[in-house]
């Protein structure tokens, strides 16, 4: 079942199926090692609610709720 | 035949290599163990981004330390040079004879994304992967061998913080082979039919221009496209200076192939990223012994500590801690070496005072030069503590965290999490504060943190906060704490509100983005820490230096010149002097110091800007301390102390204090009124008078422009506050 990235509570895993967004920024997430296939974590939430810490490609990568929102994944 | 020829040739003259990689990589510790700490630093043209070069002990080549990036796509200034010096098309940087690529073999598929990018290049590569000793603890093994197959470069394993491996990579170095290109001809991933026939396409317009060495060209062909496709301004910027170099029939037949590949695929560049990590994670596979990403990660040291430093209590608690110590240390710290540097000042202008005769060298001397130098040089262990603290939080992996805990909360006023600190250190100095906008990558995120930043009470105000708040309210204790407390709860306030203006209005942008690497904790190395604490601020001396001297000497002149001569001293003045004791020369020389400043340059300017200050309740004496306080705030108060008479005085001085709370108008009305006093206050909370704080933002900011616009609107707003507080505060009584 497709959900979003920024929906996963901490320690949740899933399967990136799109980026979608601004072109900019989509490439950025994508350069980052963000591509369709990936596995990526949730590890934590920041303490004031926002942003996201995530495990992505053997190492952690920090975005925000918005940024994680364009994400779409599977269950894994 | 030929090759040796031109191999010998080239030997002749001294090799440059750069160093590249992603940011936490290691490539600073790699730099500074292969070149024993003995480096210049200086800055790329136009851009505050540094440039470290450095001798590679016991060789004649030349380490070039280029930004840490993670791609070479053109999105910011850092991989714009990055990516114009392995072109060799930067100014004042030739074309590298190799690159060194720094990999972290625990971060190995982001770290091949760059890798692969520079590869492409054709320059020849030897890689470093480093951190090994992390990877082992995690119970992964790279088989260095493996990788070195796959890439067609030499790859050394090193651990540059114990300085392992450097024997080896100082030898790859040596011997690389200058001349040949050892890469292949091609990509080692494909891309689908279409893209690959029109980048073959390109690839032949490209080498037909001449613009681009040979053996860059399919790489060259890559970026250009993925550029020109771009959803980015700064991507496509970058597209079109290259077509605009090149002859516009080829440029044309150029954009053709661009849009030949826009029409056939849907998003061009998301499919070349793909591609390229695709094949990443099939090399990663091959060489990496342990794969699996997830067992490995858990229970790793890293994350143990972020569980207590970004915890929801903790977490915040030490930040707290962290920042506070931080804030003691550039407030409190720095004061000891401050008055130290002050006394130096005075004893040095005493011993020039008693070597050169009485006269306008002498005061040059003392008033211009001397004051000058102190101006600069007592910023100094501010900067200095300052950068210290940063460096180590930066090396220790801290500073992301730190953006990642307060993310949040600047993201109110459009701002972003690394904001937060360069923002707090203006408390103790906006300078240092300045300075610090270095890590923030977002331009506009950037720009918008230094144009709000001086608003933050920084140490320089406090005196004039003290001598004003002990004349207008007396020994009123909470009055004055509350007073004192006001006026910085009004410079951050100000401070955060002009922030959301600015992101609305003239640094408005797409969507704010943050997307950070949060790094694993290290232990800081020492050296290496203060090290760059050095070459940090000596940037601050040689930078803004010269700026703030030049002005200090330009505002002795105005309050020195013109001169006259003790005959044509008005009969007021005479008068005074006569009531004194015959041998009261201190007295003398205040009274005389006094006449001669309010009738110099500066003394006339005071007069001259009355009209403009009286709405605000101010006469021309207090015009004379606001605008010799546009060379630094501190300087008013013993401007103060010149014009009213009473010599050198600080914000302790009573009888400059008296002289304050009891100045009249010619009329016998009070100047300094409650009121009065309030505005003078707010206007030193938001006026820009700090030529340091300018010169250090025209450093930045690479033009005049930011900070003209920083004095203008800063200045403007100050006279409106001030105005309101007291027309509105003296009609209510
Ligand atoms: N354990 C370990 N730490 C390292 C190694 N190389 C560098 N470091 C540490 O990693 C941190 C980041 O290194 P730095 O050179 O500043 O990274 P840069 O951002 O790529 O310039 C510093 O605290 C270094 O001391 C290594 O091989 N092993």
């Amino acid at each position: 079942m497709p959900r979003l990235l920024a929906n996963l509570s901490p320690g949740e895993n899933g399967r990136i199926t799109h980026v979608a967004g601004e072109a900019d920024v989509r490439h950025q997430l994508l350069e980052m090692g963000l591509t369709s296939g990936t596995l990526v974590r949730m590890v934590r939430v920041a303490p004031l609610g926002d942003p996201l810490e995530l495990h992505v490609r053997g190492y952690r990568l920090s975005v925000r709720k918005s940024e994680a929102a364009m994400v779409t994944i599977e269950g894994d | 035949m030929a090759e040796s020829a031109e191999a010998t040739m080239l030997s002749a003259g001294v090799k440059r290599i750069a160093i590249a990689g992603n940011p936490n990589s290691g490539k600073t510790t790699v730099f500074n163990k292969l070149t024993g700490l003995r480096h210049k630093v200086g800055n790329y043209p136009g851009v505050t981004v540094e440039k470290r070069e450095g001798r590679l002990d016991g060789t004649d080549i030349v380490l070039l330390d280029l930004p840490g990036t993670y791609s070479l796509s053109a999105r910011s200034p850092d991989q714009e040079i990055a990516r114009d010096v392995l072109f060799g098309r930067l100014k004042g940087t030739d074309l590298p004879d190799a690159v060194l690529l720094v990999i972290d073999a625990n971060n190995l598929e982001r770290n091949l994304y760059l890798a692969s990018q520079v590869l492409e290049l054709g320059t020849p590569v030897v890689i470093a992967c480093n951190m090994m000793d992390v990877a082992e603890a995690r119970h992964t093994t790279v088989d260095c061998e493996a990788l070195s197959n796959e890439l067609g470069v030499p790859v050394v394993p090193t651990i540059a913080s114990k300085e392992r491996g450097l024997t080896q990579l100082r030898q790859a170095l040596s011997n690389t082979s200058f001349t040949s290109n050892m890469h292949r001809q091609s990509r080692p991933w494909r891309l689908p039919n279409a893209f690959e026939k029109a980048l073959s396409n390109a690839t032949t317009i490209l080498a037909r221009s001449g613009r681009i060495r040979e053996q860059a060209m399919h790489g060259a062909a890559l970026l250009w496209m993925t550029d020109y496709l771009s959803g980015d301004k700064r991507s496509r910027e970058a597209a079109e200076r290259l077509l605009s170099a090149i002859p516009s029939e080829d440029a044309e037949k150029l954009r053709a192939t661009g849009r030949q590949v826009a029409e056939q695929i849907p998003d061009p560049v998301e499919t070349a990223i793909e591609a390229r990590y695709d094949w990443i994670s099939q090399v990663a596979h091959r060489v990496l012994a342990q794969h699996d990403s997830e067992k490995r990660r858990t229970g790793s040291t890293t994350d143990k500590i972020d569980r207590i430093l970004t915890h929801r209590v903790f977490g915040l608690a030490i930040f707290a801690v962290i920042m506070f110590l931080l804030f003691l240390s550039i407030f409190s710290w720095a004061e000891p070496l401050m008055d130290l540097i002050e006394t130096g000042q005075l004893a040095l202008a005493g011993w020039v005072e008693a070597l050169i005769p009485k006269g306008p060298l002498q005061s040059l001397m003392t008033d211009g030069v001397i004051t000058g130098v102190g101006a600069v040089v007592v910023f100094f262990p501010q900067i200095c503590i300052l950068f210290l603290f940063l460096s180590i939080l930066e090396a220790s992996g801290y500073m992301a965290r730190a953006a990642f805990l307060m993310d949040r909360l600047m993201s109110r006023v459009g701002l972003h999490g690394k904001s937060f600190i360069p923002l707090l250190s203006s408390y103790a100095c906006a300078i240092p504060g300045i300075m610090a906008t270095r890590t923030i990558e977002n331009a506009r995120d950037r720009l918008t943190t230094i144009m709000v930043a001086p608003f933050m009470s920084c140490s320089a105000r406090l005196p004039v906060y003290i001598i004003v708040i002990g004349a207008v309210f007396g020994d009123r204790t909470w009055l004055k704490a509350g007073v004192m407390f006001g006026m910085y709860a009004l410079g951050t306030i100000t401070a955060l509100v002009m922030a959301l203006l600015f992101k609305k209005t003239l640094l408005a942008g797409p969507r704010p983005t943050f997307i950070m690497e949060l790094p694993p904790y290290h232990m800081p190395q020492p050296k290496t820490v203060l090290r760059e604490m050095w070459d940090r601020s000596k940037l601050f001396l040689t930078g803004a230096g010269t700026t703030i001297f030049a002005v200090c000497v330009l505002i002795w002149a105005l309050s020195y010149f013109p001169r006259m001569d003790e005959t044509e001293l008005s009969s007021e003045v005479k008068a005074q002097i006569a009531q004194l004791d015959a041998g009261d020369t201190d007295s003398r020389e205040n009274i005389i110091s006094g006449a001669q400043l309010r009738q110099s340059a500066l003394g006339r300017l005071g007069h001259f800007i009355e009209p403009a200050i009286e709405p605000l309740g101010y006469d021309w004496r207090l015009g004379i301390g606001i605008l010799s306080s546009f060379l630094a705030r501190e300087v008013f108060v013993g401007a103060m102390g010149i014009t009213f008479s009473v010599g050198e005085a600080d914000e302790t001085s009573e009888a400059l204090r008296d002289k304050l709370a009891g100045a009249t108008w010619p009329d016998g009305r009070p100047v300094l009124t409650p009121w009065v006093g309030m505005g003078l206050m707010v206007f030193y909370v938001l006026a820009c008078q700090c030529v340091s704080t300018l010169a250090v933002v025209r450093r930045e900011t690479g033009s005049w422009r930011w900070p003209a616009l920083m004095f203008t609107y800063m200045t403007v707003l100050a006279y409106l506050a001030s105005l309101a507080v007291y027309q509105i505060g003296s009609r209510l009584g």
